[in-house]
């Protein structure tokens, strides 16, 4: 093939050369090779008027030749230059001069934790600093009532309250099931079967349906909370907002974290039934326990305290994925990866926070005899 | 059939988005070597013009041609897209190198060189390589985006609103860069712009997209003199001769 590039010796000089073919990037291999072949003599001069074509990468090829026997005081240049090359040589002479200025500095692992101890300080902070400006928006609704958004907030409880009671009620009914199945086949083997009332009951009213219905809000409404309050943030729409003498944290926040805080123990308590109907109908239909006694064992194991226990914690829960929702959405800096970034914090954060909280909680509870 | 030297040939083009027609029998040469500035209303067709001859929208009929190029080259083209288009999760050196990335396999100490020689091309440092398109100036993000458009040295380069968004001074450097490097690489420029200095300053001609069609082509002296209401309206409005007095 005649565009094959090469680079061969013509013996008429010291070192002379004579490039053929195409110099472009779809050779960029061959022509690789063949300029280390070629640097490894000393290069007299190299004539390119049998280059057939020529673009950045083969222009910059020769330029690399000529400036490395430039080093050794060879004679390297080139010559026969097609004039319709003689542009791109001469502006690619001109590049790459300056001496890149090394490196960036690797990190340390000293350096990363410090990094990331500083930024969690930096998130506890802005968590923090969230909470008062919330808890300042509100005081100021409670002196002014006319302030408050109310369409704001019943249209933010529809979405996070109403549209997601039929996924948190399939999901509780069916840990609830699952609870009951697990009892039923273990507890068999001491025949304290009946005991498994006590067990889902228990589990259910106090831990599992408020803590399952927290992380199911987490990943549903608080990333949903932070993908909007971020992209408005990117869109300087928050900008426009403060602009206009309103305050973005009663504006958008205090709606969403409100409806949030309304909608959670709503949302736990309807999952706690569903997940105790799961329980109850897995142990009549797996078990063999009618309904009615499932019921009245249930009125002996559990007392309102239980119900109390699980039911005070959802609102808390609430506002730390509102308040960690709201925190991660402001974060978002003016690129679509920094939003998805930020959105996936978001729900790592409010997961762990609430199950942290769940513990505080339980210690609190124990502590105080409930 | 296409006169010889053209890089471009557009017949008759029709594309139309369900009952709306856009462009109605668009005809249209440019040729080999030449920057072609396309000017026309806001919402009247251009970005979907070169969005049909990059490939990105369909025709409905019509041709669109490239004479001047065999098949494998005319699919090498360069882009620069308004808002530069950049992918925001690379740093501008790995913008420009994604293209050689995919075309050839580059040793990675060239690769470097070539993306720094591209940068240094359009007027940036090696150092800016490092940023992220995040953190970079709309001129700068331009500027890497053309360098991207670029790093295949493609034959047809085109450029949707290359200055929008910059201040006159960057306008203008954009403007010398893009002259300076089409005359040393000698690709061909089909441009949409609406800037007046723009179109003086680089377009060696000049096309007026009105109500679907072309209303004038030449040479801007030649478009300055069409008799067509909405060509008049564009270059004789208060804006416009607001610049012929500044000049």
């Amino acid at each position: 093939m005649s565009d094959q590039p090469n680079l061969t010796v013509t013996g008429d000089g010291a070192g002379a050369l004579l490039a053929r073919g195409a110099w472009t990037v779809a050779n960029v291999e061959l022509l690789e090779r063949l300029c280390d072949d070629a640097a490894r003599e000393k290069i007299g001069p190299i004539d390119l008027s049998h280059v057939t074509a020529l673009d950045t990468v083969g222009a910059w090829l020769f330029e690399k030749l000529v400036r490395r026997n430039a080093t050794q005081s060879s004679e390297t240049r080139l010559v026969g230059v097609p004039d319709s090359y003689a542009g791109l040589l001469a502006e690619v002479r001109q590049l790459n001069r300056r001496e890149p200025s090394g490196k960036r500095n690797e990190d340390s692992f000293v350096n990363y934790l410090a990094r990331h101890a500083r930024d969690l300080g930096a998130d506890g902070i802005a968590f923090l600093h969230m909470l008062g400006a919330v808890s300042i928006a509100l005081l100021d609704v409670l002196r002014r009532p006319r302030s408050f958004r109310l369409t704001s907030t019943v249209y933010q409880l529809g979405r996070v309250g109403w549209q997601a009671i039929p996924i948190m009620a399939l999901i509780t009914f069916l840990i609830g099931a699952i609870i009951a199945q697990q009892g039923i086949f273990h507890f068999r083997k001491f025949g304290a079967e009946s005991y498994v009332v006590d067990m889902v009951s228990i589990l259910v009213l106090r831990e599992i349906g408020v803590l399952i219905v927290a992380i199911m809000v987490a990943g549903r409404s608080g990333s949903a909370y932070t993908a909007e309050l971020g992209s408005m943030k990117m869109r300087e729409e928050i900008d426009a907002l403060s602009t206009m003498g309103l305050d973005p944290v009663s504006v958008l926040i205090l709606p969403r974290v409100l409806a949030l805080i309304i909608a959670l123990p709503i949302l736990a308590f309807l999952g706690s039934m569903a997940a105790l109907y799961g329980g109850g109908l897995v142990a009549w239909l797996y078990g063999g326990m009618s309904p009615a006694i499932f019921i009245a064992r249930m009125r002996e194991a559990v007392s309102i305290t239980h119900f109390e226990v699980g039911i005070l914690k959802a609102p808390f829960m609430a506002l730390v994925i509102g308040l960690v929702a709201a925190c991660e959405g402001l974060k978002v800096k003016g690129s679509a990866e920094s939003l998805g970034l930020q959105t996936t914090s978001s729900v790592v954060k409010s997961i762990f926070l609430v199950i942290v909280l769940d513990g505080v909680f339980a210690v609190f509870f124990a502590s105080i005899g409930m | 059939m296409p006169e010889p030297g053209v890089a471009i040939h557009v017949q008759d083009l029709i594309v139309g988005f369900g009952d709306r027609i856009v462009l109605d029998r668009v005809s249209l040469d440019v040729r080999e070597g030449e920057i072609l500035g396309l000017v026309g209303a806001s919402g009247g067709g251009k970005s979907v013009l070169l969005r049909t001859l990059v490939g990105l929208l369909h025709k409905r009929s019509g041709q669109v041609e490239f004479p001047a190029f065999p098949e494998a080259e005319a699919a090498r083209r360069g882009v620069l897209f308004q808002q530069g288009a950049l992918f925001s999760a690379l740093n501008a050196r790995q913008n420009i190198q994604f293209p050689l990335r995919e075309a050839a396999h580059l040793s990675p100490s060239l690769l470097d060189e070539i993306a720094n020689a591209k940068l240094e091309m359009v007027g940036l440092a090696a150092e800016d390589g490092d940023k992220f398109p995040a953190e970079l100036s709309g001129g700068m993000t331009k500027r890497v985006a053309l360098a991207r458009a670029l790093a295949l040295d493609p034959a047809l380069l085109f450029l949707d609103e290359p200055t929008s968004g910059l201040d006159p001074i960057a306008a203008g450097e954009f403007d010398a860069l893009i002259r300076t490097l089409q005359r040393t690489l000698g690709f061909t420029v089909f441009m949409i712009t609406h800037d007046l200095h723009t179109l003086a300053a680089v377009c060696d001609r000049v096309a007026a997209l009105a109500d679907g069609r072309i209303a004038a082509i030449g040479p801007l002296p030649a478009v300055l003199a069409s008799e067509h209401p909405w060509v008049k309206a564009y270059f004789h409005g208060t804006r416009a001769e607001m610049l012929h007095l500044g000049s």
